[in-house]
């Protein structure tokens, strides 16, 4: 199995590589380069020496293919450039980034599923009940709000009703002060994970359903075994399969950052740094992000079948003798 | 069975972190720390270099020129305590401070002031203020705080060409072996202790600033990017000071029972560009009919809620003439009509309008009630909106039919405007227009000393600017700051500067 997963993510490599070529030759092709994001309209201020000495600061006069063979040749050996705008290496930059990332997406997860599944089984075991329509309005609502919505309103409650503002700039990590920064996540994941308990509820019913009709749960039924461990064990289980491939797939969007709800919570995440990076046409780091998150996706990709093989027996990805 | 139990213990987690999230937090207690907040961030560290509003409002407190403004644009001594014109205006001689130093303990003297200028004039760093300053020969140093400047023409708004962040004075040991893109070395009322980009930062009180001040230990400036989220943290009292440049949001303060909101008027200026250079606005009738076709008070109330005024093309109070002098300052869509019909278009034409979204945050706002009062005279507006870079792209090179601009404005109206009017100014294409009578009012505006005499000189300008009508001036806004009641002493300024933070102090 250890050769399977290997295989695949050799296998990925040059998906990886082919989208650091198009995003490489995309946002050169973009108007405006980093010496009209620094300094706007001053820039026409500037003689054609001037322009010329920036250009070769900002490494912006080689020709893109010399460019890119540059970035390709250091990136190979751990080097992704180095951010103008930051002043400090692009790896350097992500790796201070990702940490608060990974956490609201991981806690926005742990809420989506925590209240999904419980709705979902909930709404297929009294399905067409008013139960059953209430978690259907549920959904609907989190698929329809929009999260920059939910995220203002959030925060305009907390601070016009309760007074308070957790974080207001000033983001402690977890190894700081874990309480504190748990406070300060806890209403961005929320608002992150509504919407995507909304999706996980709406599958876990719908798997739910399909598999409750399953002869095998007859079987089980007939057979004397108590309903909470058909549910659980049997039904449950089974219908995971779905759910975590959606769950996979949420993951890895939520890993990329989400721009809205990490500024509007103030969050230093990799949504704003990839926002920001192209804002100022900050090349370096913007490949550097977008190659990140790529990979993210291919791991998340394999994690994802690694959990079926826990979920189901039968999938197997060993060698067939 | 287990999953039961472990679903029901994450229910019981979650709602002891959201009430544990929901207990109030220890407010902040007597650190006499200055919390401000703002969207935008610095983009750069380098005085001479960074342009960028966001990046002025924190490179001016640590970093001084030789000259500032006070609140009425008047020019006051800074780095120099005194200048003076020589009488066929080629040298301007500068007194310099005594005793000033520079963070790192070195003394200020004419060798720095030296090597900044001439940092500047080397196109090498590439410099945007280096327009502003090519009137500049040579420099000499006869003693340690006498600078002389050797100019190859008579220039009198070189002085307040010089009050700006963009031509402070640099250490020139931190010049000829440091690295003055992030070393930062100056004379301000606050040292530089860290700055995380798009997050935070850290400014001490300098202990041996020359000045009466400060009176804070420190500011710490973070980055808020969403104004909503600024004025969440100033109702919840989390920070003490903001910086905010949306009047939508601005004016949910006016009547705050807490928070004060501080509106001074900008000399920067919002404005129609049109471009001369493109059929049929070549036609000076076409313009003229735009001019007329105009409500610019009706622009202001629906774009900024009437937050500001209605302005001529030069926004510095000693300058301004009233509004009835100028042509077609009153909307007269008969007039408009009528000036189109001579033009030959009476049944009007197509027109693009570029503007930048989000930048000013008013931009599209004014596009679109422009759009529907051209649509009045049977002009067909159709609008652009662009991303910041995109559109300062096209806005250099002069690619639009019309654009809604958001400009700087400058205490002197030479170089206020010597860039687009003059023959060969740097951005004369992007003006679109020019012709001998600016040129010629602005060379005898840069000549005469008597202040009388240049005041005639641009009245006379912006009569004939407005004539003209290339581009169709609208208004100027206010510049916002909001405070705790317990901040005392700043100052709000004209060109939006926060240097009198140096003089704020914390009552609590």
């Amino acid at each position: 199995m250890i050769r399977y997963f290997t295989q695949r993510a050799i296998a990925f490599i040059p998906t990886v590589l082919g989208v650091s070529l198009l995003v490489f030759f995309a946002i050169r092709l973009i108007p405006g380069d980093a010496i009209t994001a620094m300094l706007g309209t001053e820039a026409g201020m500037l003689t054609a020496d001037q322009r010329a000495s920036l250009e070769a600061y900002f490494g912006l006069d080689k020709p893109a293919y010399e460019q890119y063979f540059n970035w390709l040749v250091n990136l190979l050996q751990g080097d992704m450039g180095y951010s103008v705008r930051h002043g400090q290496p692009v790896v350097d930059v992500i790796l201070a980034r990702f940490p608060v990332t990974l956490e609201l997406a991981l806690l926005a997860v742990v809420i989506a599923l925590t209240i999904g599944l419980t709705f979902g089984v909930i709404s297929a075991i009294f399905h067409n009940s008013p139960i059953d329509l209430f978690g259907q309005l549920f959904a609907l609502i989190g698929l329809a709000a929009p999260n920059f919505l939910i995220g203002t309103l959030i925060i305009y409650i907390l601070s016009v009703y309760f007074g308070i503002l957790p974080n207001a700039g000033n983001y402690v990590e977890f190894t700081a002060n874990p309480s504190k920064n748990l406070q300060q996540l806890i209403f961005p994941a929320i608002t992150l994970g509504f919407a995507f308990s909304a999706s996980v509820m709406r599958m876990t019913r719908s798997a739910m359903l399909e598999v409750l009709s399953q002869d095998y749960i007859r079987t089980a039924r007939s057979k004397g075994l108590k309903e909470r461990s058909i549910l659980l064990r049997h039904a449950l289980r089974n219908a995971l399969i779905p759910i975590v491939t959606l769950v996979g797939v949420e993951t890895g969007y939520l890993l990329g950052g989400t721009v809205i709800v990490e500024e509007i919570f103030t969050l230093p995440g990799i949504g704003r740094l990839a926002y920001n990076a192209i804002s100022q046409r900050d090349y370096a780091l913007i490949q550097g992000v977008t190659l990140f998150i790529a990979v993210n996706f291919v791991v998340i990709n394999l994690l994802v079948d690694f959990v079926y093989t826990l979920l189901d027996p039968r999938i197997s990805y060993a060698k067939q003798r | 069975m287990r999953s039961v139990k472990f679903l029901s213990l994450s229910l019981v987690v979650l709602i002891a972190l959201l009430f544990g999230a929901v207990a109030p937090i220890a407010a902040q207690d007597g650190d006499n720390i200055l919390i401000m907040a703002r969207a935008a961030d610095t983009t750069g560290l380098d005085p001479h270099l960074q342009t960028a509003f966001a990046s002025l409002r924190l490179l001016e407190l640590v970093y001084e020129p030789l000259v500032n403004l006070d609140a009425d644009l008047n020019l006051i001594p800074a780095l120099a305590e005194s200048w003076e014109f020589s009488d066929d205006a080629l040298q301007l001689t500068f007194a310099l401070r005594q005793g000033v130093q520079f963070h790192d303990g070195s003394d200020l003297t004419s060798e720095d002031v030296k090597a900044s200028f001439e940092r500047i004039l080397d196109e090498e760093t590439g410099a945007a203020t280096r327009a502003n300053l090519t009137s500049i020969e040579s420099i000499d140093t006869p003693d340690d705080y006498t600078v002389v400047l050797n100019l190859n023409t008579p220039d009198v708004p070189l002085v307040s060409a010089l009050a700006t962040v963009n031509a402070v004075i640099l250490s020139s040991d931190v010049i000829a072996n440091g690295e003055p893109t992030t070393d930062v070395v100056g004379t301000g009322p606050f040292m530089l202790e860290s700055w995380v980009p798009e997050e935070r930062t850290i400014l001490n009180a300098n202990p041996n600033w020359w000045g009466e001040g400060p009176y804070v230990d420190g500011i710490e400036m973070r980055v808020i990017p969403d104004e909503a989220s600024i004025l969440a943290a100033l109702r919840a009292g989390e920070i003490d000071f903001a910086l905010l440049n949306d009047p939508l949001i601005a004016t949910l303060l006016i009547g705050d029972q807490t928070v004060e909101l501080n509106r001074a008027p900008a000399i920067s200026y919002h404005v129609l560009q049109l471009n001369a250079a493109r059929p049929p606005l070549d036609i000076l009738e076409v313009r003229q009919a735009i001019s007329c076709a105009v409500d610019r008070q009706a622009v202001l109330d629906t774009a900024a809620l009437g937050e500001g005024k209605v302005t001529g093309p030069l926004t510095i109070p000693a300058f301004e003439l009233p509004l009835d002098e100028y042509f077609c300052y009153e909307q007269d869509l008969d007039l408009a009509r009528e000036l189109l019909e001579q033009a030959g278009y009476a049944d009007g034409f197509e027109l693009t309008i570029i503007a930048a979204s989000a930048e000013p945050p008013t931009a599209i706002a004014e596009a679109q009630t422009i759009q529907a009062q051209l649509a009045e005279i049977g002009i067909e507006v159709e609008i652009e909106p662009l991303e910041l870079s995109v559109y300062v792209d096209r806005w250099l090179a002069a690619d639009f039919d019309a654009a809604v601009a958001l400009n700087g404005g400058r205490p002197d109206p030479y170089t206020m405007y010597a860039r687009y009017w003059v023959e060969g100014g740097n951005l004369s294409t992007v003006a679109g227009y020019g012709d001998e009578t600016l040129d010629s009012l602005m060379a005898q505006g840069r000549s005469e000393s008597d202040p009388e005499a240049r005041f005639e000189i641009f009245a006379d300008f912006q009569r004939h600017l407005v004539e003209m009508a290339p581009w169709v001036w609208l208004y100027t806004e206010y510049e916002y700051t909001a405070q705790q009641p317990y901040v005392e002493g700043f100052v709000p300024m004209p060109t939006d500067s926060l240097y009198s933070l140096s003089q704020v102090r914390l009552e609590r």
